[in-house]
């Protein structure tokens, strides 16, 4: 990777560029603590624990099938932009330890999207395999939310150190991008599901945070390079 | 009527008798402390709305043809906290939460329109119009959900016959309330206010289509549709409007709101029926509310939902495709 441009610019720009690094490496110092991986971990695990408690106790309401599904796939977005905010934010703030989470955060994100996949097919479609095919063929929204978990798929079984090893580290990298697919795909996704309720309050602010994390890393491709 | 001042008096003050809620649900209250969940359990049920808690309104069990389904009646908690009712909100747990401060009194339903008697009716003598039923129906939703519900009302027939339509009504359309000042949801441009549905006449004349002033016995709660409302049971829930102040007849096909929103996902019958999918939600099946387990597969959904013997004639020669 090249140089970090937000640090570059900063002196230029007369920011006082100490106090920030000064800030960056407090931040940077507890992020590569040995606990931060299985606090994040423990913390990724709450919205799983919490739907397991309520499901158990019924304590999800008058529709508990329909809360599981909606609460997976809105934890699968959430996780999504958590994933794709790890590069901007490093650069944003100088944060670079934050790097070592991504890969947990994004399998985090798989492992939502499938638990929201489970959850429909088994609480809706009730595991019946031909009216699962038949109802992604049929409904536009459900093919989406499919290609979006399946594209998910390479990219959970190519994680793993060995995997970037076998690949090398440009192609590994070529093949993860296609996570950007993903995200609009889910945006999607969710949008086709609410516009039959023509409610869009909450698909906006998704895909306002999606366009942000996106739209930088456009920017940043095509901007030219200060100092390049 | 506060007996603390006399220490001699042998009545309780009323802050210590056991709230007649938190008695009703005693029950579910020891099941929860058996299984060591209580605590985490509380905020649940002690958010859940009760029955108990609204003046009565009993009704007498009705004799009409398909009136009292042996399904088993909804949970009250979950019919009283379950709503979509997008006036106070688009989250089905939004309108038990907004609607507390809904003034149902004073209220007056205008009538209007092609008939020989417009007018304004008052709450109070619509109350009095005919004899208080209880009609226990199915209530599926285009969601793919559906529920059980003792209603307390009569046949909308009732109060069509006082007004007299003239020759010229061939549809009767039902505007419900839009107050900003009561209602928060109307800031959202979810749908175009005031929330409008429509019959035609010989389906608004159908003895089965009701207008319902409660459930359970008791006077209807704000969130689902106080202090009246219509219930169609044959059609989709969005057909029957809550808390209805304008009944209108008129001689062409009225827009509702829903038609207005998305026409091609909602049609001005609406209809249950299992054999036209809605884009989003497949008709087929149905989850009953309360009673299918969470890994019970979903129940057949019925052609008119279940009410094809007392309504099907009605439709007699359409395409319910093409008119969905």
């Amino acid at each position: 990777m090249p140089s970090d441009g937000g640090d570059a610019l900063a002196p230029r720009l007369g920011h006082p560029a100490a106090p920030r690094a000064a800030r960056g490496l407090s931040v940077n110092a507890l992020l590569v603590r040995r606990a931060t991986k299985p606090l994040l971990f423990a913390a990724a695990l709450l919205p799983f624990g919490w739907l397991l408690h309520g499901a158990i106790f019924d304590a999800l309401g008058a529709n508990p099938a329909e809360e599981l599904i909606r609460a997976t796939g809105d934890w699968t977005l959430r996780f999504l932009c958590l994933t794709l905010a790890v590069t901007p934010l490093r650069h944003w703030t100088g944060w670079h330890a934050l790097a070592r989470l991504r890969r947990m955060l994004g399998l985090f994100t798989f492992f939502y999207g499938v638990l929201h996949f489970l959850c429909f097919a088994w609480l809706d479609m009730g595991l019946d395999i031909d009216a699962i095919v038949r109802d992604i063929g049929k409904r536009p929204f459900i093919l989406v939310g499919t290609a979006a978990l399946l594209l998910m798929l390479p990219l959970a079984a190519t994680s793993f150190d060995r995997a970037i090893r076998a690949l090398g580290a440009r192609r590994w990298r070529a093949l993860h991008r296609s996570v950007y697919a993903t995200a609009l795909l889910a945006v999607l996704h969710f949008f086709w599901m609410r516009a039959g309720k023509n409610d869009f309050a909450e698909v906006a602010v998704y895909a306002a945070i999606l366009a942000t994390l996106l739209g930088w890393r456009l920017w940043r491709h095509f901007a030219p390079r200060p100092g390049a | 009527m506060s007996t603390a001042k006399n220490p001699a008096h042998p009545f309780p003050v009323a802050s210590e008798i056991t709230p007649r809620a938190v008695y009703h649900d005693r029950r579910r209250l020891l099941q929860g402390l058996a299984a060591g969940a209580a605590l985490a359990t509380a905020p649940a049920w002690a958010q859940a709305p009760q029955p108990g808690r609204l003046a009565a309104l009993p009704g007498a069990r009705s004799a009409l043809a398909g009136a009292v389904t042996m399904d088993k009646p909804t949970a009250y908690a979950d019919t009283a906290s379950y709503n979509n009712f997008y006036e106070f909100g688009t989250d089905k747990a939004d309108p038990v939460r907004a609607a507390g401060a809904l003034k149902t009194r004073p209220w007056t339903v205008q009538v209007e329109g092609e008939v020989r008697k417009p007018g304004t009716w008052d709450i109070e003598r619509l109350l009095k119009l005919g004899a208080m039923e209880e009609r226990i129906y199915r209530l599926r939703c285009v969601e793919g959900w559906s529920m059980v519900i003792p209603w307390v009302g009569y046949s909308l027939a009732e109060l069509i016959r006082q007004v007299e339509p003239t020759g010229s009504a061939k549809f009767v359309q039902f505007v419900t309330l839009a107050d900003r000042a009561q209602m928060p949801g109307l800031s959202s441009s979810v749908l175009d206010w005031p929330y409008v549905e429509g019959l035609r006449l010989d389906e608004a004349l159908h003895p089965l289509t009701m207008l319902a002033f409660g459930m359970y016995g008791e006077v209807l709660p704000n969130q689902n549709g106080a202090p009246l409302r219509l219930v169609v049971p044959w059609k989709y829930g969005f057909k029957s409007g809550k808390s209805i102040v304008k009944i209108r007849f008129v001689e062409k096909q009225p827009k509702t709101s829903w038609e207005t929103a998305a026409s091609s996902e909602y049609g001005f019958y609406s209809n249950v029926n299992p054999n036209v999918d809605h884009p989003r939600w497949s008709q087929a099946t149905e989850r009953r509310i309360g009673e299918d387990g969470l890994f019970a597969r979903k129940r057949p959904t019925l052609m008119f939902n279940g009410y094809e013997p007392q309504v099907g004639q009605l439709y007699a020669g359409m395409d319910l495709k093409r008119f969905f």
